[in-house]
């Protein structure tokens, strides 16, 4: 295996000037959208696949992941200058990033920042590039009894990592995978669930799904709070952090970043868990833990490094098992199905000029980041005045020209208002739409392999325990649940969130 | 009996009722076949089962241990922003873009908490100008703009 030389392939296709456009469409949308709040990465994504049909596989992909990282950068300035989250995962950089900004030090809490997720930036590409292909070579063994275990691993990851109740996350799960099944049988050719509908006939369209469970649910209860944002516009200046500054972050950075890759590979994981599990870090681990909270350097440069490097490498089981770790990733793996790419350990050795150049452009899309945030800070600034009664209207009407558009079709629009609202009943409910979106997804999937799995065993269940990688897949989803069943771990997992809030 | 947590009670009957929906069509609907050969309603109820277990689970947890109400749901943004967008999906191919852009903008406006004929006005117009020169000539989305019966 030549990393050198993948990476040379995937810098030729990232440094075309067509992908470059992308990419810096893509984290420029994702600055905007993480610099405003209410709108977030998922409801953006599955905005733009729609769209994504008119692109080439790799423009599709190079701009949508620059949207998710972009969103990591802009969440930030929001977190440091009005101490609202501009993205979740920047819930915790208003703790410390607003004390510093209500200092007069907002310019080096952004710079560090910026710097911070983009030295994550650079170690999570390359991680990724060492890890993806050895993965990938793993999965392509993996027969159906692997896959299968696989997804129920995830799955239950994806629960466990989850915010709020544990039991509610699985139902949400189950419901996901049902709703996943609606539209044509594979095996049989029977319609299910289809109610006479012609429309459900291909099923539900996940950018349909998304768009009302994130987007639509979102915007409505935004609506209902009052819209209250007080920018701190105290110029930003002296942008160039001291050295006092750098020494005391370049710790919190490494070990962000360290974290961040970590958490990110695990499903379930991504962005948010890793700044919280960053934040708890640091304040454990530093000399004057009782400066945090109060405009802690460390407390804006470990979580902004973690975000980054954690949304970076929960591509790898996307990229490498064709497994989404968290909501984006689901939308990443509909964006390669929209084009006609079965997501899996093949598409690396198919599509070598896909998969290397979507990590080489998210290099190449950190840089431009750097690049443009530290100077245009006062441009994304001026965004943050823009008032919620301007933007959700207009979001609203990207929403309903993206699903009209994929089949001309007013049953779509329905169909999306009809997820908002049960998206909004969720919400209420204290049900968590991230891992329906996620059963969802991999809904026909387990399906599938289940039903090979049992046929090739001639309906010999034990099968899933007696092949070892499968055996230990399940071991380890049966271990998670434990684990989060016992109540001194149960409590950390409550703490750790409740931070949050 | 007092129901003690009631997010958890109305989450859990929730899913109650999507289990038991999906179990009942699928068994009453589709082959179920067997272990092996697993037919179409298998998968389905199978999960459909699983979700009534863990709707009970949830909704018998919510009558013993204490949890939060639910909050007041606000009708006047949920009917309105979902009306808006039903409007724009069912106006735009007898009513054209503009027309269509119009209602989703003003009706989805009336949803928040201010409301200003001028500035909704410009949104509008704005928007229709946007959607124009991005979705229907830059992405040759094929949409009318106007009404079926000018064109």
């Amino acid at each position: 295996m030549d990393i050198l030389g993948n990476l040379v392939l995937g810098f030729s296709v990232a440094v075309t000037p067509i992908h470059l456009l992308y990419a810096l469409i893509g984290v420029l949308l994702g600055t905007l959208i993480g610099v405003l709040p209410g709108v977030g990465p998922v409801a953006t994504i599955a905005m733009l696949l729609p769209i994504t049909f008119k692109l080439s596989p790799v423009a599709a992909l190079i701009m949508l992941a620059g949207i998710y990282y972009g969103a990591q950068y802009g969440g930030s300035t929001t977190a440091i200058l009005v101490n609202l989250p501009g993205e979740s995962s920047s819930v915790v950089t208003c703790l410390d990033g607003y004390q510093m900004a209500r200092r007069g030090r907002a310019g080096p809490a952004l710079a560090v920042a910026a710097l911070g997720s983009f030295f994550a930036g650079c170690v999570a590409t390359l991680i990724i590039a060492t890890a993806a292909p050895p993965l990938a070579e793993l999965a392509l063994k993996f027969g159906p009894w692997e896959y299968f275990s696989l997804m129920v691993l995830g799955l239950i990851a994806a629960t466990v990592l989850a915010h709020g109740s544990l039991i509610k996350a699985i139902a949400m799960v189950v419901l996901g995978l049902l709703l996943g099944l609606v539209g044509t049988d594979v095996n049989s050719g029977v319609l299910r669930f289809t109610f006479d509908i012609p429309e459900l006939a291909d099923g539900f369209g996940f950018a349909v799904v998304a768009m009302g469970m994130f987007g639509i649910a979102e915007i409505i209860t935004n609506l209902e709070l009052k819209d209250k944002r007080e920018v701190f516009t105290s110029k930003v200046t002296h942008l160039y952090p001291t050295k006092e500054d750098f020494k005391r972050s370049w710790g919190a950075v490494l070990r962000g970043t360290a974290l961040g890759s970590f958490l990110g590979i695990l499903p379930g994981g991504g962005a948010l868990l890793s700044s919280f599990a960053s934040y708890t870090l640091e304040k454990k681990v530093s000399s004057h833990p009782e400066e945090f909270g109060k405009g802690a350097i460390e407390g804006v440069a470990g979580p902004e490094s973690a975000n980054n490097a954690g949304a970076q490498t929960s591509f790898i089981p996307m990229l490498t098992l064709g497994i989404p770790g968290n909501a984006v990733m689901a939308l990443m793996i509909g964006a390669l199905m929209i084009q006609g790419i079965a997501p899996g350990p093949q598409v690396m050795n198919d599509k070598p000029e896909l998969f290397w150049g979507l990590i080489a452009s998210m290099w190449v899309g950190n840089l431009m980041l750097v690049i443009l945030n530290l100077p245009l800070i006062g441009m994304w600034i001026k965004l943050l005045t823009v008032p919620y009664r301007y933007l959700y209207p207009s979001i609203l009407v990207f929403m309903a020209i993206g699903v009209y558009s994929l089949s001309n079709n007013p049953f779509d629009v329905l169909v999306m208002a009809l997820f908002g609202l049960l998206g909004y009943i969720c919400v209420k409910l204290d049900c968590e739409p991230a891992p329906m979106i996620l059963g969802f997804i991999l809904g026909p999937l387990m399906e599938e392999h289940l039903r090979r799995a049992m046929l090739l065993a001639r309906g010999d269940a034990t099968m899933f325990l007696t092949k070892p990688i499968s055996a230990g897949f399940l071991i380890a989803a049966v271990l998670l649940l434990l684990m989060v069943a016992l109540p001194a771990i149960r409590k950390k997992r409550e703490e750790a969130f409740q931070e949050a809030d | 009996m007092r129901i003690k947590s009631p997010k958890d009670f109305w989450a859990g009957l929730m899913f109650i009722a999507f289990g038991l929906a999906a179990m009942i069509i699928a068994l009453m609907n589709y082959q179920f076949g067997t272990s092996v050969r697993m037919g179409p309603g298998y998968f389905p109820a199978v999960l459909g089962g699983l979700m009534v277990f863990l709707g009970t689970v949830i909704t018998a947890t919510s009558l013993a241990i204490e949890g939060p109400k639910v909050p007041r749901l606000n009708f006047r943004p949920l009917l309105l922003v979902l009306t808006a967008c039903v409007a724009y999906g069912y106006l735009i191919k007898p009513a054209g873009l503009v027309v269509a852009t119009i209602a989703l903008v003003f009706v989805s406006a009336l949803g928040g908490h201010e409301f200003k004929w001028k500035e909704v006005s410009v949104l509008a117009l704005l928007l229709i100008v946007f959607s124009v020169v991005v979705f229907v000539k830059g992405l040759t989305l094929p949409f009318p703009l106007w009404p079926e019966v000018f064109e």
